[in-house]
């Protein structure tokens, strides 16, 4: 395997400057298709190991999502979703693999006040920088995917790495390295895209018409992609976003002048906790895009 | 396994019904995914519940738990109702044409010759009508009334569709769709593989229901192919070695057989193990027995086994019942008839059925010794943790000792897996604490048992005093010097007879393989199908060599099958009466006009011409058998028995309720709850975030499955108003659970017979040891009847009721 040039920066949170744009031929990304995954866990377990992260023993709440969501030491989570197809009338058991997904334009690292607190390297991967995090949670309502999640022990945003650590090793990830199935594939981006047209391919085959590559455009697409049974309904697997696109309010505070920008910053915060207090983090509705399209506009 | 995990990319269809390969099997279950996607090959899961292997499969059909008989014998009736059988196989390669002695007879879910009171069969009644020749009578035109092949036809009438359906809940369309899908494998050039585990072995007809699989792959022509086979997948990293070196009560390594009371001396015990070619000029493999079962006395008793004294044949143990197995053990121990247990690498309290009357058969005995590298349950059996494991420390009197084990990552040596592969592995770790190998401690034991025994005397010392004991270091054997044991060595020089002087075997080597032992004494050989792991050529089983021509899937150079390195048993049926491949695409081995050759070891002599000699040499008959004469303690062909508890009547035979010869201890048979009381059926198994009752103790396992929980559909949640995530009880004849609920639509209701059935799932891996969340054991649940040939018991199939109820008390 090739080295990433993971140390690489191409972004980095609240900066004017970046380092001088390095050679990018060399993105990265990881494979995920959901047809091939049996929902073993070996990729969380591969995970918590790596990291050597602890979660505490939970209890079962009824389902087999265990812990129940992502949580400051659970950087990635199988999620299972029970569905009865109504055209086929198949009961399917979808099971996907949740953390974050690297994306080339990414909502977290936009939102964050915190200089150098998220970086996004050649390579592609968005990593959190822990020394220069500030526990803000921005990030949180930043990223259209509800990955990030803030430590209430040390108060740092946490999320999956891609195994960056890894990777400046030629080492591939620690999930896809686990994974017994080789549903969790890791390669440059080109080769995986690649790979992902075959497996669709083979997947059209079996007979769903619908299967496909989910590297969404409205984030530039993925360094974590997926591939789907049913690639025209993301959202049957556990809520994946339909079509993600980063908050207005991120956009649009990442837009305006630097100087001014401290005051609109405290502004959005403010109706993006509002809107996390009433909502819950992730969805952007309607009403909250216009509310943003408002703000930008200097409508209030 | 007859094929390897390895071999699974090859096939066309896999069958997965009786298991849960995804779910326990995880790592094996990328050959699946290889085959589909390289050669299009077809999933089907046949499964009370939708299983994680149900979420990748291509097809699903549900069937109520201990109905697999009536849906294969279903399927075999499709088969050959639609011509979908590979007859030249079938004809020349199965018993299809023998002719089966007059006065056989089936009627009302009974063979002849049943003695209700013994729940017995005899079993003479079975054989084969014998020509004057001596052998048995054939008619290859398959027209005789009672050839196997009509008989066959004949015992599967019954099982329409309809009647599958009215007994399994398995919808017509759905099964005859699986039907048909299998049905297309009798073609030369597809093949399917079963996969199977505990999900048909834990019955009280387990047996039968893998007999029914093998039937059915024999007359489709999957049997010896690649991407066929009869495909046992092993829940334990080596259990398969464990079933190999015959730690059953009733077997010695290599599947030879302990001697019986009646066996009174090695002439008698020898006699019955004459195994005589059924057909002419037919190969009997296990006519070498003699040599088998002399070289394994050579290599217990070493010197003191000699010619005049039969080998120290009177020294082995001489069974008074059929086997000590655990349920026999337990009974025994609950009597107070047993009084002293060495549990090695075992649970039994959550393992074994009936978790109260093993805990009280537990405070029965004066000692329990305890091996493992885990504080187990079993170990704190007199421990009081509340409603978990209810008990009054100070009442129990069992003295028990804990010995701390090394894991197999802290210990040197082999694992046999499922493809029946010998794999070396070396320690990974310093054990930690007091840990010790298992061999360390056996040692300790047996040296000083021996050196009692020597001193004591006692009633029969020499049977103890003169066991070998070969080890550089008599307190610490090396894995390897076991391993050279087993492999077997030569005693004595042995000349060549063809060429005078040369010697065909040297003084103090190792054997090469099982091919060279002798029943005269000049070999010694401690479990013969193992014999090449360790030769000359050295530690065959370390060998990491993955180098595969053709991709063949064989490995032969990776460590060392079982046997002789075979990796396909039967591979000679892949080629025709010819010798010719029947699929040339599939080619193992192949006739050349002189001898065998391909890719496997061939499972034949290379030398045995392939229109004479048959390939199933481990039979008399020399063929695959559809039908059985006297092996099967339960019948020729399998029927269907209802579990002995089931929430239907049996309707076959209504009298009939469970397998007629299965063994039941008396208080047992007043311990099966009936429908009535307890309206759903149940079933236990494994998850994939656990490993039994070990990975609890591990904090990420424990994390990602942290709760004892049992699954129930949404339809029996909404009647029993019972919320996912809340606490239900669980209830049978034989004890009480709480645990959480999951409700889902994985598990559906069923109709059988014109009756809903509930189906209450209930994973096993909860105890009060360990950082998982304290649990009941799903065996608190479970019945005490096993299967009637080998008496696995019956986890899969019995009756419970639930409610919804309060958090259990804090222990
Ligand atoms: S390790 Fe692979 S198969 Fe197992 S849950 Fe993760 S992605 Fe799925």
């Amino acid at each position: 395997m090739t080295t990433f040039q993971p140390l690489d920066v191409v972004r980095r949170s609240a900066s004017v400057t970046t380092s001088p744009a390095p050679n990018r031929d060399v993105e990265v990304a990881k494979l995920i298709d959901v047809s091939k995954c049996i929902g073993c866990k070996a990729c969380q377990s591969a995970c918590l190991e790596w990291n050597d992260l602890k979660e505490p023993v939970g209890v079962n709440v009824g389902v087999y999502d265990n812990p129940h969501d992502l949580t400051p030491n659970t950087w990635t989570l199988m999620r299972f979703t029970e569905w009865e197809n109504p055209t086929s009338g198949n009961l399917e058991w979808l099971i996907r693999k949740d953390g974050c997904m690297h994306c080339e334009d990414p909502g977290c690292l936009k939102a964050c006040p915190a200089p150098g607190a998220i970086v996004q390297y050649a390579n592609g991967i968005v990593d959190f920088q822990k020394a220069n995090c500030i526990g803000c949670g921005y990030c949180v309502k930043g990223c259209p995917f509800n990955i990030p999640r803030i430590s209430q022990v040390d108060h740092k945003a946490y999320k999956c790495t891609l195994c960056s650590d890894r990777l400046a090793l030629g080492q591939q990830p620690a999930c896809a390295k686990a994974c017994p199935t080789s549903a969790i594939m890791f390669g440059t981006k080109a080769e995986m895209v690649a790979q992902a047209e075959k497996n669709v391919s083979i997947l059209k085959t079996r007979g769903f018409d619908k299967a496909g590559l989910y590297n969404p455009p409205g984030v530039g697409g993925t360094h974590v992609m997926y591939v789907l049974h049913h690639a025209d309904q993301p959202q049957l697997y556990a809520g994946l976003a339909n079509n993600p696109r980063i908050s207005p309010i991120v956009e649009m505070w990442k837009g305006v002048s630097k100087y001014a920008g401290m005051a609109v910053m405290g502004l959005a915060a403010l109706v993006g906790v509002a809107h996390y207090a009433i909502k819950g983090p992730n969805k952007v509705s309607d009403e909250d895009e216009a509310q943003a399209k408002r703000l930008a506009e200097g409508k209030s | 396994m007859t094929n390897s995990w390895t071999d699974i990319k090859n096939t066309d269809l896999v069958l997965i019904m009786g298991g849960n390969a995804a779910e326990a099997h995880p790592c094996g279950f990328k050959g699946i995914i290889e085959a589909r996607n390289t050669r299009g090959a077809k999933l089907i899961v046949v499964d009370p519940r939708f299983t994680r292997s149900a979420s990748v499969a291509d097809y699903y059909a549900p069937i109520r738990q201990g109905t697999d008989i009536a849906f294969l014998l279903g399927v075999i009736k499709y088969c050959i109702e639609n011509d979908k059988v590979q007859w030249e196989y079938t004809k020349n390669y199965t018993n299809a044409s023998f002719i089966v002695g007059e006065g056989f007879t089936y009627s009302d879910g009974l063979f002849s010759g049943y003695d209700e009171a013994k729940r017995d069969y005899d079993r003479k009644g079975w054989s084969y009508e014998v020509g004057e020749d001596g052998f048995a009578k054939v008619d290859p035109t398959l027209q005789h009334p009672r050839c196997v092949w009509n008989l066959l036809k004949e015992h599967v009438k019954q099982y329409t569709p309809e009647l599958v359906e009215r007994i399994c809940g398995t919808p017509k369309d759905k099964f005859l769709h699986v039907a048909k899908a299998i049905s297309e494998t009798s073609a030369v050039d597809k093949a399917m593989t079963s996969m199977y585990a505990l999900g048909w072995t834990q019955h009280s007809k387990g047996s039968q229901n893998i007999r029914c699989m093998a039937i059915l792959q024999l007359i489709l022509g999957n049997m010896g192919l690649r991407g066929g086979g009869m495909n046992a997948l092993r829940g334990h990293s080596n259990i398969q070695g464990l079933t190999d070196l015959g730690l059953m009560s009733n077997l010695i390594p290599g599947y030879l057989t302990l001697p019986v009371e009646a066996d009174v001396d090695f002439a008698t015990y020898m006699g019955k193990r004459a195994f005589k070619p059924q057909r002419p000029g037919q190969v009997s493999y296990w006519q070498n027995y003699g040599k088998f079962f002399v070289s394994f006395l050579k290599s217990m008793y070493g010197t003191a086994a000699t010619k005049e004294n039969n080998f120290a044949y009177d020294y082995l143990p001489k069974m008074d019942v059929g086997s000590y197995d655990v349920l026999r053990a337990f009974e025994m121990m609950h009597q107070g008839k047993m009084n002293g247990y060495i549990c090695q690498g075992f649970n039994p309290l959550m393992s074994f059925p009936n978790k109260d009357k093993v805990r009280a058969a537990l405070g029965k005995l004066k000692f329990l010794v305890v091996m493992d590298p885990l504080k187990t349950e079993t170990a704190r059996f007199w421990e009081d943790h509340g409603e978990y494991n209810p008990n009054n420390p100070v009442d129990v009197k069992t003295a028990v000792f804990e010995l701390p084990t090394t894991t197999f990552a802290e210990d040197e040596g082999s694992l046999t897996n499922s493809s029946r592969w010998l794999q070396w592995h070396w320690a990974g770790a310093t054990p930690p604490g007091e840990a010790k190998t298992d061999t360390w401690i056996m040692a300790q034991l047996h040296l000083r048992l021996k050196a009692l025994y020597a001193k004591e005397g006692g009633a029969f010392p020499d049977a103890i005093t003169n066991l070998h004991w070969p080890y550089k270091n008599a307190a610490d054997p090396q894995p390897a010097e076991i391993a050279k044991e087993i492999n077997g060595y030569v005693l004595e020089d042995v000349e060549n007879p063809t060429e005078p002087g040369k010697k065909l075997l040297e003084k103090g080597k190792q054997v090469a393989g099982f091919g060279v032992l002798r029943d005269d004494g000049t070999t010694a050989c401690g479990c013969w199908i193992y014999s090449g792991c360790y030769n000359e050529a050295g530690n065959n089983m370390a060998r990491r060599d993955n180098k595969d021509p053709d991709n063949t899937g064989a490995y032969l150079t990776w460590a060392f099958s079982w046997p002789a390195n075979r990796r396909i048993l039967y591979n000679r049926a892949s080629a025709d009466l010819t010798g010719k491949p029947w699929d040339p695409k599939r080619k193992i081995i192949e006739w050349n006009g002189e001898k065998w050759s391909g890719y496997d070891v061939p499972d034949i002599a290379p030398t045995a011409k392939p229109d004479t000699i048959m390939p199933y040499i481990m039979t008399e008959e020399g063929v695959g058998r559809l039908w059985v004469r006297g092996l099967m303690k339960d019948g020729p062909f399998p029927v269907h028995y209802e579990p002995f508890e089931s929430p239907v009547v049996n309707v076959i035979a209504p009298k009939i309720q469970g397998n007629p010869a299965a063994r039941v201890f008396k208080g047992d048979m007043a311990n099966f709850g009936t429908a009535k009381d307890y309206p759903y059926a149940a079933v236990t198994y494994r998850l994939t975030e656990h490993f039994h009752y070990w990975s609890k103790h591990v904090s990420v396992n424990a994390m990602l499955q942290p709760e004892f929980f049992v699954e129930i559909s949404e339809a029996l949640a909404k009647e029993k108003k019972i919320e996912a995530g809340s606490w239900v009880r669980v209830w049978s004849m034989r004890g009480s659970v709480k645990a959480k609920a999951v409700v889902t639509k994985r598990i559906k209701p069923m109709q059988c017979d014109g009756k809903t059935v509930h189906i209450v799932g209930i994973p096993i891996h909860w105890g009060f040891m360990g950082a998982a969340k304290k649990g009941h054991g799903a065996n608190t649940l479970t019945p005490f009847v096993g299967d009637a040939n080998i008496e696995t018991p019956e986890y899969k199939a019995f009756l419970v009721n639930i409610e919804p109820t309060t958090p259990p008390a804090v222990a």
